[in-house]
């Protein structure tokens, strides 16, 4: 009998920095699968740093700490190898690539992976027969696919085609950061639909977010807030109310009365 | 990103080996090294050619004594030793024949070591092959039966006997031996190539194509390409062509004339993957070709399709004069370069009759060291009315090394005229590479990835078996570069 990983990602005391800024400061975060993670704190806090350090934006120089991920050494590997091992990122700023198309980028990505499972690359018909499936998710244009990848979306749109990259390639570590930012209300919702229908009780959401909007839409299990490079607060979502109503300087002085 | 992590990432990629690199153990019969009349002769008595073709011949080589090698191009050229060159090199005991039984088997496995069946059983069928193998052409597949259809598909030296009226018509007519320092050349010593002639009325049933193989050492090849679509009648053609790795560059300088009669069309597309000299720019083929097509009738079309992925210098200019009323001249162009190759290429529209259309799409790639130039021309003559260009030119730089230059000249002579130029540069972005990264896509095949569809208006023009192989090459020929 295989004994499952019980903690999914357990990051211990992080350390990182960006050309000699430091910026996560002692960051430790574990989480199971199953569990949906909010981070969430005031600009300048770290929270891109750490989903660029967990995804491996070379950029970024870890300086102390460990990150292990189904039992493995995170930082060991490299950012094409943690994708296939099921941790996706999806991006702030989605970039666009010319001339590739969502479908071909995606045809590549999930054979990809399979080639690293030492799987055979998927049917043609079942490939199409999956994505006609997941863009319900999101109820994703068909006409943007055939499209170069972002090229020309609105922001809206691409963060929806973000959510459709992540149903498609089924990850178990999904790192969203601030998928919220610049979406109204609609995009929002079909965006936070698409998530919800995701989660299972095998995989685990980390949720970045500097707004408590989208968590009324995904519900997380946990909520952190980070400051200053380190996580000084935890608790459920009535921790996000709390900072929607009294924002984030509580929590700061709170942190300088005890240091 | 630090330097020592792109160090990393190169140091990481472990360069492909040009796989054609390898040469082929056969007998040769081979001229003295060097170029004289005498040797002028020889070329043309080992082909058994007729008096008038030894003629043009010796009247080019005495043009070519006149001339300086060119100066006005975009790198610097070592200075090639004429008299180093051997001028002719055939596989020993040939006998061109009907049957490829009697073809040296070693000749087909070559062949077949490069994805060229010659073999009945496992030909490509669809696809009519003319297999060169340094001077000589050595088998035509599917010649019998195209010449049923009344379409001429053979080398050029057997098209001398067989058809002489028409080559005499046609060889020198789009290029003269007077054009420039290589076509010059290229008249007094060419060796073979193929000869095409479609009748009127007639839509060639296969894709036709020459696949050209240098294999001896310290030789030039220079062959020559004719074909002749007549009125009504229709051609793609393809050309191949793969060398083994040396440490001496070795001169490839061809010509090819197309000619297009009222409503016909000809459809010429090449990959080219001659060897491209190693990392430091030390061997390769010098790639220095003069190709240009005439829309001699009406409603006359005739497209070039490049990818250009080899050599260590790659010069030429396809070319369209349009003459014909209502002729369109098009070019589409994937040229790479990696390492330390160079690229000067580009196109010339010659805009003569009236309603005439012309459209350039360029891709450039450079990567490495190396240097990538578009050089076209667009001209309007003074009495083409209502003549339309449209060009886009397009540069893809990959790493901070390489370099990639434009020169276009627009010359308009009628008011009349609308040309458009469109031109863009783009990098390989590190934020594309890592969103691949992050999707589980390496940075090879992301790199693959990007630059197929960077050139993709390009490949959709390129016969379907070949657009599959096409980017396999590109894939390959950029490995190593990203940084």
């Amino acid at each position: 009998m295989v004994h499952k990983q019980e903690k999914m990602l357990s990051i211990k005391d992080l350390k990182a920095e960006i050309e000699g800024k430091k910026i996560l400061n002692g960051l430790s975060l574990e989480v199971k699968a199953g569990e949906v993670h909010a981070i969430m704190g005031p600009n300048g806090a770290g929270k891109s740093t750490l989903s660029s350090v967990l995804a491996g934006r070379a950029e970024y120089e870890v300086t102390g700490g460990t990150v292990t991920y189904e039992g493995k050494n995170l930082l060991d590997m490299s950012p094409e190898d943690r994708a296939r091992e099921g941790l996706f990122l999806a991006f702030q700023y989605p970039i666009e690539i010319p001339g590739v198309s969502t479908t071909n980028f995606l045809k590549t990505a999930v054979n990809e992976k399979r080639k690293y499972l030492g799987l055979d690359p998927m049917e043609a018909t079942d490939f199409l027969k999956m994505m006609r499936e997941k863009m319900d998710y999101v109820e994703m244009d068909k006409s943007l696919i055939s499209r170069s990848l972002n090229e020309g979306f609105s922001g809206g749109e691409k963060k929806r085609s973000e959510v459709f990259q992540m149903a498609m390639l089924e990850p178990k570590l999904c790192i969203m950061d601030e998928t919220d930012s610049g979406l109204d209300i609609d995009a929002l919702r079909l965006v936070s639909n698409g998530v919800n229908k995701l989660r299972n009780k095998d995989n685990a959401f980390l949720v970045i977010t500097h707004y408590q909007r989208l968590l009324d839409y995904i519900v997380p299990d946990f909520v952190h807030v980070l400051y200053k490079g380190r996580i000084v607060k935890s608790g459920d979502k009535e921790l996000a109310k709390e900072l929607e109503v009294k924002g984030y300087d509580w929590i700061k002085q709170e942190v300088e009365a005890n240091s | 990103m630090s330097d020592t992590q792109e160090v990393d990432i190169i140091d990481q990629v472990v360069s492909q080996e040009y796989k054609y690199g390898f040469s082929t153990d056969i007998e040769m019969e081979t001229a003295p090294m060097g170029l004289s009349e005498d040797i002028v002769r020889f070329i043309s008595s080992k082909k058994n050619e007729p008096e008038w073709m030894l003629e043009w011949r010796l009247k080019a080589y005495r043009y070519w004594l006149t001339l300086e090698e060119p100066n006005w191009q975009n790198f610097k050229l070592k200075p090639i030793n004429y008299q180093d060159i051997i001028y002719y090199a055939a596989p020993k005991e040939r006998i061109k024949l009907d049957s490829l039984d009697q073809v040296d088997p070693e000749l087909l496995k070559t062949f077949e070591k490069l994805g060229i069946s010659l073999s009945e059983q496992k030909r490509l069928s669809g696809v009519a092959v003319d297999a060169v193998f340094d001077s000589v052409s050595i088998a035509t597949t599917f010649k019998d039966q195209l010449y049923e259809k009344g379409v001429i598909f053979c080398a050029i030296s057997e098209a001398l006997h067989e058809h002489p009226e028409l080559v005499k018509k046609y060889i020198g007519s789009v290029v003269p031996y007077t054009d420039n320092y290589f076509s010059a050349l290229n008249a007094a010593v060419f060796s073979d190539g193929s000869f095409v002639y479609i009748p009127k009325g007639v839509r060639c049933p296969m894709e036709l194509s020459t696949y050209f193989r240098i294999n001896a050492e310290n030789t030039g090849q220079f062959e020559r390409t004719l074909i002749i679509a007549d009125d009504n009648s229709y051609v793609s053609y393809l050309e191949g062509c793969t060398a083994p790795m040396r440490d001496e560059n070795q001169l490839h300088a061809a010509v090819v004339e197309l000619i297009a009669m009222e409503k016909a069309e000809i459809k010429y597309s090449t990959v080219q993957n001659w060897y491209p000299g190693d990392k430091d720019g030390k061997g390769g083929i010098y790639n220095f070709v003069t190709k240009r097509g005439s829309c001699e009738g009406a409603y006359s079309k005739i497209s070039w399709t490049q990818v250009e992925t080899g050599s260590a210098i790659t010069w030429k200019y396809p070319s369209c004069i349009l003459k014909g009323d209502y002729s369109t001249g098009e070019f589409f162009s994937v040229a790479v370069t990696n390492n330390r190759q160079i690229a000067d290429t580009g196109t010339k529209m010659i805009h003569i009759g009236k309603h005439t259309k012309s459209r350039i799409v360029s891709k450039g790639i450079s990567a490495g060291k190396s240097h990538n130039s578009y050089r076209g021309l667009v001209k309007v003559n003074k009495r083409a009315e209502n003549a339309r260009n449209h060009t886009q030119c397009d540069s893809m730089l990959i790493g901070d090394r390489s370099g990639a230059h434009t020169f276009p000249y627009i010359e308009i002579n009628n008011k009349t005229a609308q040309v458009e130029h469109e031109a863009s540069t783009s990098k390989i972005g590190e934020d594309q590479i890592f969103y691949c990264n992050q999707r589980g896509i390496g940075t090879e095949e992301a790199v693959g990835l990007i630059v197929n569809g960077f050139c993709k208006e390009v490949l959709n023009q390129l016969p379907m078996e070949f657009a599959v192989e096409a980017q396999k090459l590109l894939a390959v020929s950029l490995e190593g570069s990203v940084g």
